[in-house]
């Protein structure tokens, strides 16, 4: 089987100021299937600029970006546009959502647009609103929302279509405990169905949640390893509050 | 620190050994590393011997006798004291920060290096207390915070290791 996403050497430079400002500088990053890769790095080390490339939400300056086995860097705007529809779901740090419709329409129709029939696109928006308690802002405009149920009407848009790749930039940043709770067992079960996940995020509950953990700094890959898993431990060992 | 925990719980009403460490169970749940029965026994000898507990003989019928210990003033005077002091924070001296600032400068290691093997250890250590909290039954407040407190700890672990990364690295 082909990775899901792969990039060579992939670089992003930002020229539209005075000065040309590198955001990516040189990414080789291999993703397989069903793998959950949690990214993770100071501000401005360049997530989001990475993640938005891997869903052709900006071009890169050069190098290679491969999804399923296919290269995509050089895709027309409308051929990624198709190719979110039919099989990723992004999440942004700022939302995004549309203005004008209400939060039930902005996760039905991310489904509709893949090709579902309109009893399962309404089955997908009914389940997704259940998961992350959102049910009751159904008929809510985008605006009347605060941060925290935005973000998560942002997943649900993001998982609408069932996407075989989420890409999410800080899907949790508004979020108190309870309703991180919430995404965390959407999240997982996502991941347990073998979708895969790449995941810039903060939050160290989040993060580990996957498999593996890449650190960007300065625009590079500074580390890229799995993260260990000793579920052998008792309670006792595990905290220890001062 | 135990000794103040078995105090407290003598305040409420006397007990032997082993009561003492039925009691820190449920009320810790398992998210509390309950000492062992010896450690207990030895704890209680210590603070029989510093005249804060007392021990009475209790005959039992067909098996040994058995002690139960009960506070004295001086106890109870040791244990106001700790209710009414404030509490240390937590540790400003980090063992982890102590190697990243010393270790580079012998170059016996990689600042980079360490700060990243030590957020893939946070995060597989937040990853435990995932597992834990998950398999804690909600029912059970004193547990369920005790984990949500660690996790807020690592969290702010995690966030210091970025700020040492902005800086240092
Ligand atoms: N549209 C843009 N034009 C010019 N520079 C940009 C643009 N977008 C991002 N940058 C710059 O690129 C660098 C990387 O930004 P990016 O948004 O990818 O960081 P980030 O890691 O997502 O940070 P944060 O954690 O704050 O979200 C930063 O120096 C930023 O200022
Ligand atoms: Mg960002």
């Amino acid at each position: 089987m082909s990775a899901v996403v792969k990039t060579v050497n992939l670089v992003k430079i930002y020229q539209d100021g005075a000065l040309p400002v590198p955001a990516v500088r040189g990414v080789d990053l291999q993703v397989e299937p069903g793998e959950f890769v949690a990214v993770m790095g100071p501000s401005g080390s360049g997530k989001s600029t990475l993640i938005h490339m891997l869903g052709g939400l900006d071009a890169r300056t050069s190098g290679e970006i491969w999804l399923d086995g296919q290269r995509v860097d050089t895709l027309s705007e409308s051929a990624w546009a198709l190719l979110r529809r039919k099989k990723i779901g992004f999440v942004f740090q700022f939302f995004n959502l549309v203005a004008n419709m209400t939060v039930g329409d902005n996760v039905e129709l991310p489904a509709l647009l893949a090709g579902a029939s309109p009893k399962v696109a309404r089955e997908r928006r009914e389940s997704l609103l259940a998961a992350l308690n959102l049910t009751d802002r159904a008929g809510a405009a985008p605006a009347q929302l605060s941060g925290g149920e935005q973000q998560r009407v942002a997943l649900a848009r993001a998982l609408a279509n069932e996407p075989s790749l989420l890409l999410a930039d800080e899907p949790t940043g508004n979020l108190d405990s309870r309703n991180t709770r919430d995404v965390l067992r959407l999240l997982s079960d996502v991941h347990k169905q073998g979708q895969t996940i790449v995941m810039v995020t903060h939050d160290a509950r989040v993060a580990s949640l996957a498999d593996r953990l890449v650190s960007l700094f300065d625009g590079e890959i500074v580390d890229d390893g799995r993260i260990a898993r000793r579920r052998t431990r008792t309670a006792g060992e595990v905290i220890d509050l001062r | 620190m135990v000794r103040l925990h078995l105090l407290a719980l003598l305040a409420k009403e006397p007990a032997h050994g082993y009561e003492l460490k039925q009691a820190l169970e449920q009320t810790f749940g398992s998210a509390y590393p309950s000492p062992n029965i010896g450690q207990i026994y030895v704890t209680l000898g210590r603070l029989e011997k510093d005249g804060l507990v007392r021990a009475v003989d209790v005959e039992q019928s067909n098996r040994p006798n058995k002690k139960v210990y009960y506070l004295t003033a001086k106890g109870r005077d040791v244990l106001m004291t700790w209710v009414d002091e404030p509490t240390e924070g937590p540790r400003v001296r980090d063992e982890f920060f102590m190697k990243l600032v010393l270790a580079p400068l012998t170059g016996i290691a990689d600042r980079m290096a360490l700060i990243t093997r030590q957020r893939r250890h946070y995060l597989s250590l937040m990853s435990d207390l995932n597992d834990l909290l998950a398999r804690t039954p909600p029912a059970d407040r004193v547990a369920m915070l005790l984990i949500e407190g660690a996790m807020l700890h690592l969290q702010a672990d995690l966030d210091w290791l970025e700020r040492c990364q902005e800086d240092l690295a």
